[in-house]
């Protein structure tokens, strides 16, 4: 089966990230850096990532660069201080006696291409301040927003969906 | 170090007593699962750490399984919010605004 050479070097791609965060995975879960422990690690890695390598062609991820890393960290740091700032949100509008809440549903739109991106910015705005993603098709995204600030969908987004997309942009570019 | 893993602790679990008390109050099915994803989240995560904190041979499993519940929250409370919605939950009478009928139109039309 004749293979062209962009599928090829995609496979590759996918093999290497499978093999690192697997290796990853096994050295966190044995939490040791024996050479036995370490090797029987590499090798059941190299060959679930020969097996499986194939079935994350359709992701789409992207190859690795130095301004994809520092994205990556960026938007890391980010999201946890967003995942602190939800959770007093929330702890304040329920401790609150009136409860502040003004809910509803709104629709905000994406420029995102790749699946993987999407629910990764899906799962984001599920985890931020009072937005909880309900549904997605193509690039419009269902959003439950506990204190509505905004109807117009152009506002929604920018005021929604702007802080992650912006580094998800660079990552998945 | 003890003192400090029994304190991260204590602080995951004040949030998730803040989640189970925001499932009480908050009037519709949508709210209470904004209350339950988002203190769950931080409140096993913090959980999980603190342990690992206090046991520092488990600190890196502890990561991991804290790593996973932060994964996989989101989707399982994206789940449960679709699954109601498509069963015909409606909103509470607090609710502002309702563009689920934009959203349908553009589902027939694409």
């Amino acid at each position: 089966m004749a293979k062209t050479a962009p599928e090829a070097s995609h496979q590759r791609r996918n093999f290497f990230y499978l093999f690192f965060i697997l290796l990853i995975i096994w050295l966190a879960l044995t939490s040791s850096f024996h050479w036995q422990e370490f090797s029987v690690g590499i090798l059941l890695s190299l060959i679930l990532s020969l097996i499986l390598s194939k079935n994350y062609l359709k992701l789409g991820l992207p190859p690795i660069s130095l301004k994809r890393i520092a994205f990556s960290i960026a938007f890391t740091i980010v999201l946890f201080i967003e995942i602190v700032k939800a959770n007093l949100d929330v702890a304040y509008r329920v401790i609150h006696p009136k409860m502040p809440i003004k809910p509803g549903i709104v629709v905000i739109k994406t420029t995102l291409k790749q699946d993987i991106a999407k629910m990764i910015l899906a799962n984001s705005i599920t985890l931020t301040p009072g937005t909880f993603t309900l549904d997605i098709l193509g690039d419009t995204l269902l959003i439950h927003w506990i204190n509505v600030q905004s109807e117009n969908m152009d506002e929604a987004t920018k005021i929604i969906g702007e802080r992650f997309e912006k580094y998800l942009r660079v990552i998945f570019s | 170090m003890d003192v400090f893993g029994v304190a991260i602790t204590g602080v995951g679990i004040i949030f998730l007593f803040l989640g189970n008390f925001g499932v009480l109050r908050l009037p519709d099915v949508y709210n209470r699962i904004q209350a339950g994803t988002k203190c769950t989240t931080l409140g096993a995560f913090l959980t999980i750490v603190g342990v690992g904190i206090m046991e520092p041979a488990w600190l890196w499993k502890a990561l991991l399984i804290a790593l996973f519940v932060l994964v996989t929250n989101p989707i399982s409370s994206h789940a449960i919010a679709r699954a109601s919605r498509k069963s015909g939950v409606s909103l509470c009478d607090r609710s502002v605004v309702d563009k689920t009928k934009d959203f349908e139109e553009f589902r027939e039309k694409t």
